[in-house]
């Protein structure tokens, strides 16, 4: 370690550009093993049922559950719809996943990376495809090296096949987010679906099988740069997969440890650990970008620990400052205690704040809304009769699953009456009602007319919906007259 | 990968202790570079993005010559792209423009869903064929007709307005198209100039203009001999010659004495032309619908109600066809 190893040259050509080392990650069982299954069956359960769940929302609205409607601009979520204007919600909802994304990360380290991220979700299932079809690490390694032939084209192709298939499923799912399920199902086989349908799929298939099938390891190395922002997000309590070096080093097989007692640390140098990584890098180089910290590591060292008689956690979840502690002789803090440090808690201050509030908005928000664009050419009218008249064109904005009638009306201005452009102005009045449809926007071009007189530069539209006095809105606005 | 120097490629490499990596060899004043090759697939998705630009340039127009870009071989144009946009609006159009075509223009209001789309290509049109008259807002100016307001020379409902439309006014060489001709009391000597200042006093007085006077009061034994005839006895106009109503506060051209005496005695006589020779009678329906729409339309419900009785038969008339 203290002199600089030089390197011979002659069988290492110095190259501008790598090759990609294929990994061949040995399959292992462990607790964390079974807790990456359990996430990826309700990831993968969550990604393909959700668009087929139904939700009853009346006779004017889709059934659907969850449906993003790119369509007709509306967005449903079970008991909830927003509109264009309310993206704010949408936009909510992303600062809070990246703000839980910041909490997860500073209480337990990269546990998206290696757990639910669809990147590593679909590659662990590629990788089992992997391992039925071509076997276990070292048969995985040998059919790599083999030379083509009959046997290994058809092994591949067969696999190969199945990777497509997955990915089609993948990127097929994706588009009944956007539309019926049901509906668009049927019309995908039949082929009678948009051809944005068709070229979502396909190009979502192809995104899987390339970056499932072929890029895996290379995306989080590469092309991801979430690993980069938590690296920046990491700090001394931060739980990381930590190979104790103290404890382990230095390495030595049973044997040389038979020989030499009290020479050798707990780390027999088996390579476990960089044979089950999916990732393969080696732990044992401290921490890294290469690592998603999915603990598969853990299980393999604590299989061998258990086997040689030795404590588990030789490789285990430990923070830096464990490090420190346990180099030091002292126990490590306990893990349950991490999680809550003022760090984490204004994490989820924060983020359970825009939760709250998100959930108060959506739980007094009126489905009710009233816009008005008052006319600017010309400013105003003159009648015959010496009256002044402005024109407006409101927006109505019924925002429930049901037709309603919705009364317009004028506060403000004594005299002012108005019409719309569907009435002539023998029959204006102090307010008029309209029935909007349902979940829809209605135009209206009104008509105010006020007698010189009694002309202000201001008034107030409001809109009330039948039965719900809270179902109201208002919009203040100008009145332009020769002398305004 | 030859170096710049003439040393071996790599001599001198060896692995930086901090990170572990390997450096390329070279040293400049002590300053080294690690190895941190890019993945080779990396290059692979330049090469494949060099191979589709050069494709991109082949298939579509791309490089600036010196008159023209060259065309690719898809002979994909902005302007046909536009052509074919056009194209599938009209297609899409086609349904209304039938439907209006064969809808008399009273028909209309009863007819709701077709009265928006004739108001909003009526909108599209006006902008194009007579905003430069009377104004983005239809507002007019002096001498060209405020379209938004109440006050119709010759009426505003739906019919009336698609008959001025067609034939125009004033317009020379169309037997239907309106016309009206106020004489010119002053300069054809019909009236004495102090006439006709007595006559503006009185017209200036029907609408509180100015108040009454003895000049008012000689004006109107003058008003009544020259100008009831078309004008009315109360100066309230007749929309049968075209003659503006005098009483109420809106003016063609002005409402001060100024321009009241010089239309008595040397009347400008505005011209609006035949649209029925230009535009296709859709089109025409549809500025009718518009400019009807404008706030001032008149005759909403007796034009509504025979034309909704009429879609009650017609709905009936298909019932008894299914029985």
């Amino acid at each position: 370690m203290n002199k600089p190893e030089p390197i011979k040259t002659e069988d290492q050509p110095l190259g501008l550009y790598a090759k990609r080392e294929p990994v061949f990650n040995r399959r292992i069982d462990g607790k964390f093993r079974r807790l990456k299954w359990g996430i990826m069956v309700i990831c993968l359960a969550i990604y393909w049922i959700t668009p087929w769940i139904r939700w009853d929302r009346g006779p004017y609205a889709p059934d659907q559950a969850v449906l993003v409607d790119l369509a007709h601009r509306r967005f449903y979520m079970f008991s909830i719809e927003i509109w264009p204007q309310e993206f704010y919600f949408v936009a909510g909802l992303l600062i809070m996943a990246g703000i839980g994304l910041f909490l997860v990360t500073s209480a337990v380290g990269r546990a998206w990376c290696g757990y639910a991220c669809p990147q590593t979700v679909w590659t662990d299932l590629f990788q089992h495809v992997d391992r039925f079809f071509d076997g276990d690490r070292n048969a995985r390694f040998r059919l790599y090296k083999a030379p083509w032939g009959p046997s290994k084209i058809a092994r591949r192709l067969a696999k190969w096949t199945v990777y497509l298939l997955i990915s089609f499923a993948t990127g097929g799912a994706w588009i009944f987010y956007f539309a019926d399920a049901p509906t668009l199902h049927q019309e995908f086989w039949s082929g009678t679906a948009a051809p944005v349908a068709y070229g979502t799929v396909f190009v979502l298939t192809m995104t899987t099988f390339v970056l499932g099938g072929f890029m895996r390891e290379q995306v989080c190395i590469y092309m991801c740069p979430w690993p980069r922002i938590q690296t920046a997000m990491l700090d001394e309590k931060s739980l990381l997969v930590t190979y104790k070096d103290w404890r382990g080093e230095p390495r030595g097989s049973l044997k040389k440890a038979e020989k030499n007692p009290g020479q050798f640390g707990d780390c027999i140098d088996c390579n476990q650990c960089v044979a089950v990584c999916p990732t393969g890098i080696d732990i044992r180089e401290g921490p890294q970008i290469g690592c998603i910290t999915c603990a598969l590591c853990i299980d393999a060292c604590d299989r061998v620990m258990a086997e040689t008689g030795r404590p588990r956690g030789l490789i285990d979840y430990a923070t830096l400052e464990d490090a420190e502690q346990e180099k030091a002789g002292q126990p490590p803090t306990r893990h349950l205690k991490l999680i809550w440090r003022p760090r984490t808690i204004l994490y989820f201050t924060v983020w359970s704040g825009i939760g709250l509030a998100m959930l108060f908005l959506l739980g007094t928000r009126v489905h009710t809304d009233l816009t008005v664009a008052k006319d600017r050419n010309p400013p105003y009218i003159l009648m015959s009769d010496g009256s002044v008249r402005n024109a407006y064109t409101l927006r109505l904005r019924n925002m429930e699953g049901r037709p309603r009638q919705m009364e317009i009306g004028i506060k403000g201005i004594p005299g002012a009456v108005m019409w719309s452009e569907d009435m002539g102005r023998d029959q204006a009045s102090r307010s008029l009602t309209r029935t909007v449809p349902a979940d829809e926007t209605q135009g209206v071009r009104i008509y105010v007319v006020a007698p010189a007189d009694s002309v202000e530069p201001e008034f107030t539209f409001t809109l009330q919906a039948e039965g719900d006095a809270r179902e109201s809105d208002e919009a203040e606005v100008r009145f332009d007259s020769p002398e305004g | 990968m030859a170096n710049a120097d003439n040393k071996p490629a790599g001599a001198g490499r060896r692995i930086d202790e901090a990170t572990n990596t390997e450096t390329v060899g070279h040293e400049w004043d002590g300053i080294e570079e690690l190895n941190t090759p890019l993945p080779r697939w990396w290059l692979w998705s330049f090469y494949a993005c060099i191979v589709f630009a050069i494709g991109y340039c082949i298939a579509y127009p791309a490089w600036p010559m010196v008159h023209s870009a060259t065309e690719g071989m898809l002979g994909w144009t902005s302007r046909g792209q536009l052509e074919k946009d056009l194209e599938a609006q009209q297609q899409e159009r086609a349904k209304i423009v039938a439907d209006l075509a064969i809808t008399p223009i009273e028909k209309l209001p009863g007819k709701p869903a077709l009265m928006r789309a004739a108001v909003a290509g009526g909108a599209a049109a006006f902008k194009v064929n007579c905003v430069q008259c009377h104004g983005a807002g239809a507002a007019g100016s002096s001498g060209y007709p405020n379209l938004n307001d109440d006050d119709w020379l010759w009426g505003g409902d739906l019919a009336t307005i698609e008959q001025t439309l067609i034939h125009g006014i004033r317009q020379p060489g169309d037997a239907d198209t309106r016309v009206s001709l106020m004489p010119a009391f002053g300069k054809d000597g019909l009236l004495t100039p102090a006439q006709i200042q007595d006559v503006t006093s009185y017209v200036l007085s029907l609408s509180g203009k100015e108040k009454a006077s003895p000049a008012s009061q000689r004006g109107a034994a003058i008003f009544e001999a020259n100008c009831a005839v078309c004008h009315g006895a109360q100066g309230t106009g007749d929309r049968q010659f075209g003659a503006p109503n005098l009483a109420d506060a809106i003016w063609l051209y002005a409402g001060n004495r100024e321009a009241v005496s010089q239309q008595i005695g040397n009347p400008r006589h505005g011209v609006m032309p035949a649209w029925g020779e230009r535009l296709d009678p859709v089109t025409i329906k549809m500025l009718a619908a518009y400019v009807h729409s404008l706030g001032g339309g008149e005759d909403f419900a007796t034009v509504a109600t025979p034309a909704q009785s009429e879609d009650q038969s017609e709905a009936a008339a298909t019932e008894t066809a299914a029985e």
